[in-house]
């Protein structure tokens, strides 16, 4: 019966021999395969070059490389991207470069309007969403005058608005003090939708992830349990990593 | 704050200052390019020696920027650059008009110099109503209307992905020309020897993060077109207001107004 079952959780994401490079010779991602299922929260974790940005621009089709990808069982190909990018939301690490339009508000509306929706089904989507991060108040901020904090959140509100089935975030509590980082960590456990957060802020990774993926020189070091791979530090240690700082013995 | 970043500032007040709620805010924002467009039109209309008639002119701009609450010197200062460019567009017309059109006392005012004043007033009424169209619109407003004239979406994004970008840029050189200035104490600007480098890094740099914000856009459904800000339908208050300042301009420009003054004190 419980094999039934897990066969039936939907795989929302499929790396098949997924390889790219930037330039032919340096291969940044050599035959990756991975799946991650509908629910699951996965923690992208490597040093940096190891390939975590790029397997999450692969994702949504913003890179291509060899193999196949398969979103929702639709293969990442130009005419699958719209439907694609519907699907999947994208936090990028710099909110500067997430929030282009005046203010929150427009933002918020620039996806749902792009997709179609009536003006008054999109505001309507922007004020639920709002509710649900408790932002009513940056509604109508101008995006320039807000904190890294507010941008952050209102970055994944931008994203939430577009109602994905599977969020990724790059670096979510980056550059973020510790309210703000606390507040991001809080959003992203009470997000029901599958998520990857690539990420070095292994503590956030232990409280938000079920599952982690090691990325070391373009191919998967190690998958499988957080807690399991995050408190192997002689695992961490020879993927140039260090155990989270809340595993980490006084004095060492 | 250095150069660039006021500079940054100052377009980010723009955003602020088009988001007033006035009553010039509230017209439709076809009505407000009809008429700016109008205006120019009319001010560029004007022969070079009318400039007692160019004078009436001033007062358009004068109460739309009351009406708006916005200060006159504050578009003054934001013009700062291009006016001096403007006005010195004439500034050669007295060296070769020599027609003597007035005298006062002894002074004989040739045609050269009432040519150069109309020459200033008119690049600076079309500048000044240019401003308040900017400064009363949101962008979006102005690029929808645009779109509503039929002007081609490619035009219409082009301009509002240029408004959008140009802050991305000068954020950049800010960032870099501060960096530059904690390495060099004591230099004014950017020394000479360096401006290749700048520049160079200055476009990678843009490209790169002009390439991260279209990333954006297309993950949030972006194909080449803006949904402009929904334009309501023009109200008869915009439309009172365009019948209005049109028919106001078009009688400014066939009857001389100050001349008509004038004549009830000068027989």
């Amino acid at each position: 019966m419980t094999r039934q079952l897990r066969c039936e959780v939907k795989k929302l994401i499929e790396f098949q021999n997924v390889s790219f490079s930037y330039d032919s010779k340096t291969p940044v991602l050599q035959k990756i395969n991975l799946t991650i299922k509908k629910g699951e929260t996965v923690g992208l974790i490597g040093a940096n070059g190891a390939g975590k940005s790029t397997i999450m621009k692969l994702i949504p089709g913003l890179l291509h490389g060899e193999g196949t990808i398969l979103v929702d069982g639709l293969p990442v190909a130009r005419t699958n991207l719209p439907v694609i990018r519907q699907k999947t939301g994208y936090v990028l690490q710099d909110s500067d470069n997430q929030m282009f339009m005046p203010t929150v508000f427009e933002d918020l509306m620039f996806g749902l309007r792009n997709y179609g929706l009536s003006r008054e089904a999109a505001e309507a989507r922007v004020d639920e969403v709002l509710d649900q991060l408790g932002l009513q108040e940056l509604k109508y901020r101008h995006n320039h005058k807000l904190s890294g904090g507010e941008k952050k959140m209102a970055a994944i509100a931008t994203v939430l608005a577009m109602r994905p089935e599977v969020i990724l975030m790059d670096e979510p509590s980056a550059t973020l003090d510790p309210v703000n980082r606390r507040m991001v960590i809080r959003t992203i456990q009470a997000l029901p939708q599958t998520k990857l957060i690539a990420s070095h802020d292994l503590d956030m990774i232990l409280e938000t992830c079920d599952r982690v993926i090691l990325l070391s020189h373009g191919k998967i070091a190690a998958d499988g349990d957080c807690k399991t791979i995050l408190s192997d530090g002689a695992l961490l240690e020879q993927n140039r990593m260090e155990l989270p700082l809340c595993m980490q013995t006084p004095g060492r | 704050m250095d150069q660039l970043s006021r500079a940054q500032a100052e377009l980010r007040e723009m955003d602020a200052l088009a988001a007033g709620t006035s009553v010039v805010h509230r017209l439709h924002p076809l009505c407000k390019l009809f008429v700016t467009v109008t205006y120019i039109f009319i001010v560029v209309s004007f022969h070079k020696y009318d400039l007692s008639g160019l004078i009436v002119m001033i007062l358009y701009p004068v109460i739309l920027f009351q009406l708006a609450g916005i200060p006159v010197h504050v578009c003054f200062y934001k013009l700062r650059v291009v006016l001096p460019l403007v006005c010195a567009v004439g500034l050669a017309n007295p060296f070769f008009d020599h027609v003597p059109l007035a005298q006062i006392g002894n002074l004989v005012i040739t045609g050269g110099v009432i040519s150069m004043i109309t020459l200033m007033l008119k690049g600076c009424l079309a500048l000044m109503a240019s401003f308040l169209l900017v400064a009363t619109t949101p962008v979006d407003a102005l690029c929808g209307a645009l779109r509503r004239l039929h002007v081609p979406a490619v035009l219409t994004t082009l301009f509002l992905l240029i408004y959008r970008y140009i802050g991305v840029m000068m954020g950049e050189a800010a960032v870099m020309a501060q960096a530059y200035s904690l390495r060099a104490p004591g230099q004014k600007g950017i020394h000479i020897s360096a401006w290749g480098s700048f520049l160079g890094q200055l476009l990678l740099r843009s490209m790169d993060r002009a390439q991260e914000l279209y990333q954006s856009m297309v993950l949030r459904g972006f194909r080449g077109e803006f949904y402009y800000m929904d334009i309501p339908a023009c109200g008869a208050d915009s439309v009172l207001f365009m019948l209005i300042s049109i028919c106001l301009l078009l009688c400014a420009r066939l009857v001389n107004i100050a001349q008509l003054i004038g004549n009830l004190f000068v027989r």
